[in-house]
């Protein structure tokens, strides 16, 4: 379950006033809560059974309860037996024999023998209020809201992409009862509905618990979907056929709890319990959204949002989500090239060593991407200085929103900055360079990730070069002029780390290994800088961060082991 | 670490006595009169041989006997198998392959049941004949194929204790080849038709059922 209490919060306004703490009980033991706790818009509200019960470390099930969503209170599934003090004729509270406050347990008004539960997401704490979330009436509770919930569910896990991540399977597993009372014939809704260009849902396995229809309400500001027709037959639809297209649809797919909503892009494509899981973040723009990248045999299967309250909370933009297909591609650059022909490592660094050590100060120059990680590109400034070289990476903007797509579309932007890289504004010095080589005062370049014919320096130019050293991953016009190539990793297949719009430094990790002899550039620049196997060359990506958090002020108070799974936040020069 | 030779006595040396052991079953067999167990079924004639012809001449395979994995069809001929790779995960040497078949892959034989797989192999030389692809299935679409169902072809079922190729690639099994081997099983229930039966009463006035 999402914890409710976040792992970082949004820097609040000035210290708020310290919050009343209340005493409750929770199956028989008491704990502390706040009085008020943040709802999903980070506004103080009373604090609900069902957050007290998670600050108890007890876990209630719920369907419609989401920590970033406004309330609804419709799937019943968090129902809880709870009970309050009861007050004597004396509006005083009834005290046990031993003392101990009398809990009066809520029960029908018409049958005070059965117990009344509350919906925990909805109903909150008050003083002295007792919980059981673990009694056998609970317990009852919920396999009644089980039974009616599964009572028209398809069953379909042998066809359902959600099997294995469903939460209906696992709390049937861990709260239903096996048998059902219900004999009737099961109530037929439309399958594989088109709801948008990449959303496909079923009704029929849909439980009506509006979480999609609450997030693009309230979240994605479209309000595109609702629920048409009545009692069994309810389902849900959008405003038009097709219509649920805005940029954050997906995130409905990671939302819903069953296997209504699928995503076209990951339909019938591999079942989640064979996926790898490693923690990345999207390199789509310089939001840096936190994700998980679910591969299995080193192919990319689906992106999905990891929470990070301090930079995308749950979600992802749909564009982002999709970027991963190219990651694949039969046409990325797996060898090492030498004049076109094939060569090894060890040979072409070795070569582009020697060019670079005779090269005159002031004729190299370097464009290196701002999709490369923090450490590449530190990597490369410290080469640059080496070299008098001139430095710059290519800009890259498009249309932002106002939730999470920024307009920056480089990945590493405020990396590229910190290193030193990047001209002031980006992309100033590239006429620089283009000039430099038509002069013939450059006469080596080294390009890392661009195809820099699309930005100025075009293929003529690029002829008249003594050297070009180009270290990409698909190829381009820029890769195909290349004297010495060198194959190099998607983001997804090395570590290192980004600094995003907001200079919060963000780790990725590998997820999936590169193609051929491609191999992660921070490697083979360190290689490159230092020498093979000499004293002093940092092997490791944390050898590396260390020795960059040393050189560049930005980052002297992060260290790679201090990042951890959410980055930390840097004040940006 | 070393192991130390056992120092053999001078008789031993001879060999001849292990030879003579070993011999002995052997002879024993050729020799004996007794009715073996295994062979008890076969002709008179055979009844007291200890050997057979093969491959002109074949076991027959004891009642324990599982048998090798194959996918089966239904009455209608229409393959069982919804590409749900539980038995891929199940299976203890990972002989079994799925690719599923993604939004454009080949539409399910029976319409309601989605999908199937776009291809599905056994690797016979990983399996190790346990079963529990056949346990774990939930669409009984996967059977050690032996001959306790009708419509069983004996000449392939004959084949699946001697698999045998003479390249370690004609061992694995396509779909194809998994479902010509595993031939139809007819289930009583019929849940995919079923399914589409009631869905397609659903939608005529007065509701049926
Ligand atoms: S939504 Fe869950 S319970 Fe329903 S068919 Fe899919 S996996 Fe099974
Ligand atoms: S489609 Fe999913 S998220 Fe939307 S109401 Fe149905 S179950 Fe809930
Ligand atoms: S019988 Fe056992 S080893 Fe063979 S395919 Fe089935 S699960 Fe795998
Ligand atoms: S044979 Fe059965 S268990 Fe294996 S993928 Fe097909 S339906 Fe699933
Ligand atoms: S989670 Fe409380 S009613 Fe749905």
């Amino acid at each position: 379950m999402p914890a409710p209490a976040t792992t970082e919060t949004k820097p609040a306004p000035a210290a708020p006033p310290p919050i009343e703490k209340i005493k409750i009980k929770v199956d028989g033991r008491e704990i502390e809560v706040p009085k008020l706790m943040p709802d999903w818009q980070g506004k103080p509200q009373p604090t609900t059974m069902l957050q007290a019960c998670d600050l108890a470390g007890v876990e209630v099930p719920h369907y419609c309860y989401h920590p970033k969503l406004a309330v609804a209170g419709n799937c019943r599934m968090c129902l809880v037996e709870f009970g309050t003090p009861s007050m004597g004729p004396d509006r005083r509270p009834a005290l046990n024999d031993d003392g101990t406050p009398k809990i009066a347990k809520s029960v029908l008004p018409y049958e005070p023998g059965t117990p009344r539960g509350a919906i925990s997401c909805a109903t909150p704490v008050s003083p002295g209020m007792e919980i059981y979330p673990s009694s056998p009436a609970t317990k009852q509770m919920r396999e009644a809201v089980l039974e009616s919930l599964l009572v028209n569910h398809p069953l379909d896990c042998p066809i359902c992409d959600q099997a294995g991540e469903c939460k209906l399977q696992e709390y049937s597993v861990e709260h239903g009862q096996a048998q059902s009372h219900f004999v009737e014939t099961k109530v037929h809704k439309p399958k594989a509905v088109d709801l948008g260009p990449r959303i496909m849902l079923d009704d029929e396995r849909c439980i009506l618990c509006t979480r999609c229809i609450r997030f693009t309400r309230d979240i994605a500001g479209d309000d595109a979907l609702g629920i048409v027709n009545r009692g069994s037959f309810n389902t849900i639809a959008a405003w038009s056929e097709g219509g649920f297209d805005n940029n954050y649809t997906l995130n409905t797919v990671d939302l819903c709890p069953v296997g209504a909503l699928t995503s076209k892009d990951f339909r019938f494509q591999m079942r989640v319990w064979f996926l790898k899981e490693t923690k990345s973040v999207c390199a789509s723009c310089a939001t840096g959204c936190n994700i998980v990248v679910s591969s299995r045999e080193e192919r990319i299967y689906r992106f999905v949002p990891r929470e990070n309250n301090a930079v995308n909370d749950c979600w992802m933009c749909d564009q982002g989500r999709l970027n991963h297909r190219w990651v694949g591609r039969a046409d990325r650059l797996k060898d090492v090239l030498v004049r076109g022909q094939k060569s090894t490592w060890d040979v072409a660094l070795g070569d582009i060593a020697g060019r670079l050590h005779r090269a005159a100060p002031g004729s190299v120059a370097i464009v290196a991407s701002a999709r490369l990680s923090n450490e590449e590109l530190f990597l490369i400034k410290t080469l640059a200085d080496r070299l008098g070289a001139l430095t710059d990476s290519v800009p890259r903007d498009g249309a932002g929103d106002s939730l999470l797509v920024h307009g920056d579309k480089n990945p590493n932007s405020n990396g590229a900055r910190i290193a030193g890289i990047a001209g002031a504004p980006m992309g100033s010095r590239l006429p620089q360079i283009a000039e430099g080589i038509a002069s013939g005062v450059i006469r080596t370049l080294f390009v890392l990730g661009e195809d820099v014919t699309r930005h100025g320096i075009s293929a003529e130019l690029l002829a008249r070069l003594e050297t070009l050293i180009v270290s990409d991953i698909l190829p381009s016009a820029t890769t195909a002029a290349a004297h010495l190539l060198l194959p190099g990793c998607a983001h997804l297949e090395k570590h290192g780390s980004f600094t995003n719009a907001g200079g919060r430094v963000q780790k990725f990790m590998k997820a999936v290994e590169p193609p051929g002899d491609a191999r992660a550039e921070w490697e083979f620049l360190s290689e490159l800088i230092s020498g093979k196997g000499a004293p002093g060359a940092a092997p490791t990506l944390e050898g590396v961060f260390a020795k960059m958090a040393a050189a560049l002020p930005a980052y002297s108070k992060v260290t790679w082991g201090g990042l951890g799974e959410t980055g930390a936040t840097i004040a940006l020069p | 670490m070393v192991v130390p030779r056992p120092t053999l006595k001078w008789y031993e040396r001879l060999y001849l006595p292990a030879l003579y052991a070993g011999l002995r079953v052997t002879l024993g067999h050729l020799f004996s009169w007794r009715k073996s167990g295994v062979y008890g079924d076969k002709t008179r004639d055979q009844q007291f041989k200890a050997t057979l012809n093969y491959p002109e001449e074949l076991w027959t395979v004891p009642p324990g006997y599982r048998g090798a994995p194959y996918l089966v069809s239904d009455s209608k001929g229409n393959t069982k198998c919804v590409s749900c790779q539980l038995c891929e995960f199940v299976c203890p040497p990972k002989a079994i392959r799925i690719v599923p078949p993604g939004l454009d892959g080949p539409p399910a034989d029976r319409p309601p049941a989605e999908k199937m797989p776009a291809e599905f192999e056994i690797d016979m030389l990983r399996c190790i004949f346990c079963g529990y692809c056949e346990e774990v299935c939930p669409e009984e679409a996967i059977f050690l194929a032996k001959d306790y169902y009708a419509g069983y072809d004996p000449k392939l079922m004959r084949r699946d204790y001697a698999l045998t190729a003479t390249r370690r690639g004609d061992l694995v099994f396509n779909m194809r080849e998994l479902l010509e081997r595993g031939g139809t099983h007819a289930d009583g229930h019929g849940k995919w038709e079923h399914k589409q039966r009631e869905a397609d009463d659903q939608q005529t006035f007065p509701l049926k059922g």
